[in-house]
């Protein structure tokens, strides 16, 4: 087995038997009980409201897991030394970190697919049927995905060079910046300087951009999701990961473990 | 002739410190030395002096600040070289969420071998180290002796021709140092080269062939546990019997330092006869008769004190 995929599965391991996958049950019980109140509905919302409230359940427990169990992989094994007797074997210290990374996206793979079952689970309760149109809700899941990988890559990056409390910090304010990228691009430009101006289209586009993967709206209303956007956010999300998580290889690779 | 196992040329590492860093302490200063392959060799200093900072530098698990080290001929950033070295980190730590068995089985994978091979090494390790009953019991169960013996199990489990054991009786009981004891033994036994720090005297001079004592950051002597100190008799120790009474006994028990049942006098090598004599005029039963070398302990306090005194001096100085 590769060295990467060694790690990764102890990742995967760690993470349910320190009950990461714990809140799977708190997401059922949201579900259950949203089903039956939003079940009493009979306004022709019931479904948007479900599916709202669904989708916002699993980003939010996923960035929840996300940014603290990210931030935890490599500081906790740092601060606990689990990680000497691990780096005496031949392992490779990008090795290593792409093996918690992989370790933990599968968590989250795992963690928000159960959920997205959960959310449709629900759907069927309150509609009695699914329809093909509610497929776009399974894209919707898939970009939550895509973000949450995203931001333990961020989140990872920070915990490599600073305290664990600064970095969730630093994630928590990237991401917050990352959801405002298009209001930024979009600026009244007349009156700004021209540094200024340049100073935030760069900032525009070194920020993650997380508001392309907000397609809550469509998911609820149940509108098509261009396939075109599918591609642009795997491909956003490969390549900002893999520039991520290179610079925190290269300040891993160099850091002296206490 | 064989390559050295373990080389160190002025390797010395600084740690940064204060609030924007500026300061530097030195943790080891141009350590220079050699590891020959199949030797036991052990690393001694107090608590602070940098052995364990040398082992991190060996294992990379700490960067030096300046020179450079090899492993079996290889730089110590080569990673493949780690496939022949075993590591035993100081106070070992394990993920806690494991079993014993799994924590090797875990670290068994890095090495490649099949799953049968790995279960067999796995179950002939747990046994080998004293935990056959408790492998699966998760981690977090674990005295801080048991985990020792988990550190020692990982560091040994690929059987490597290298075995770096950072404080390996740091923890242990009794009957657990023996144990460890009987472990390196047989690993030297096996041709294995061993490199080891402590601060607990008797187990290097036990085990080692050759020591290297280091004091506040620097090597201060390599050699053989009784070369080391040097051969020098310090004189004689003569251990009798005295039972009877009156002056001449007296005059004998006032020179004597009472030790149990018997007495003790200590005699330059070249008034030996002439104490013996006396002593046997005066009614003594020689008991033994031996010759007072400096030990290990010795030397290492020796070393230690002038270093603390150094210390005390520069703070008094100021410098």
């Amino acid at each position: 087995m590769s060295r990467i995929l060694i790690v990764a599965r102890n990742t995967f391991r760690e993470a349910v038997r320190d009950r990461v996958l714990y809140n799977l049950v708190f997401f059922a019980l949201l579900m259950i009980a949203s089903a039956v109140i939003v079940g009493q509905i009979s306004m022709d919302i019931e479904t948007i409201v479900m599916v709202s409230l669904g989708l916002s359940a699993i980003s939010l427990i996923g960035l929840l897991i996300a940014v603290f169990t990210g931030v935890g992989l490599v500081s906790k094994e740092i601060d606990k030394r689990t990680l000497h007797a691990v780096l005496a074997k031949p392992l490779r210290r990008w090795e290593f970190l792409l093996g918690k990374f992989t370790g933990l996206v599968l968590t989250l793979t795992v963690n928000t697919a159960a959920m997205g079952a959960g959310l449709f689970l629900a759907m069927w309760y309150v509609k009695h049927s699914i329809a093909r149109g509610d497929t776009v809700v399974l894209v919707a899941v898939y970009f939550i995905l895509l973000k949450l990988t995203l931001v333990v890559a961020l989140a990872m990056m920070f915990s490599c060079f600073t305290s664990p409390l600064l970095a969730i910090l630093f994630t928590g304010g990237l991401y917050v910046a990352g959801l405002f990228v298009a209001q930024l691009r979009s600026l009244q430009v007349t009156q700004m300087s021209s540094h200024t101006q340049k100073f935030f289209a760069i900032l525009s586009y070194l920020l993650p951009n997380f508001g392309n993967y907000d397609v809550m709206g469509a998911a609820a209303h149940g509108r098509a999701i261009p396939r075109v956007l599918m591609l642009h956010n795997t491909l956003y999300t490969a390549l900002y990961c893999a520039i991520v998580l290179s610079v925190a290889a290269i300040i891993f690779s160099r850091k002296d473990l206490k | 002739m064989t390559a050295p196992a373990i080389e160190t040329q002025n390797l010395t590492k600084e740690y940064p410190y204060g609030f924007l860093h500026l300061k530097r302490k030195t943790s080891l200063e141009n350590l220079t030395m050699e590891v020959a392959d199949g030797e036991v060799f052990g690393l001694l200093g107090p608590n602070g002096a940098g052995k364990s900072t040398t082992i991190k530098l060996l294992m990379g698990i700490i960067f030096p600040t300046a020179g450079n080290a090899q492993i079996l001929g290889k730089p110590v950033s080569d990673v493949s070289m780690r496939r022949d070295i075993g590591y035993l980190p100081e106070q070992p730590y394990f993920y806690d969420y494991l079993t014993a068995a799994e924590v090797l089985h875990y670290f068994a994978r890095f090495h490649g071998f099949s799953a049968a091979e790995r279960k067999e090494r796995v179950q002939k390790m747990l046994q080998k180290v004293g935990l056959e009953t408790a492998g699966r019991i998760q981690l977090r169960k674990f005295s801080k002796g048991m985990l020792q013996r988990v550190g020692l199990a990982q560091a040994i489990l690929h059987d490597p021709k290298l075995v770096i054991l950072d404080e390996p009786m740091s923890g242990l009981d009794p009957v657990g140092r023996r144990e460890v004891r009987d472990i390196i033994l047989e690993l030297k036994n096996a041709g294995k080269t061993i490199l080891f720090s402590t601060h607990i005297l008797p187990d290097a001079e036990t085990l080692c062939d050759r020591v290297g004592v280091i004091a506040g950051g620097q090597l201060r002597g390599v050699g053989a546990p009784g070369s080391i100190v040097g051969v020098k008799s310090l004189g004689m120790e003569i251990v009798f019997e005295l039972t009877g009474s009156g002056p001449q006994f007296e005059a004998i028990r006032a020179k004597a330092a009472k030790s149990g049942a018997n007495y003790r006098m200590n005699a330059g090598e070249a008034e030996l006869y002439a104490v013996l004599a006396e002593l046997r005029e005066g009614g003594a039963k020689i008991i033994s008769v031996t010759q007072i070398k400096p030990t290990l302990e010795d030397f290492f306090m020796e070393l230690v004190g002038k270093d603390r005194s150094r210390a005390a001096a520069i703070e008094v100085s100021g410098q």
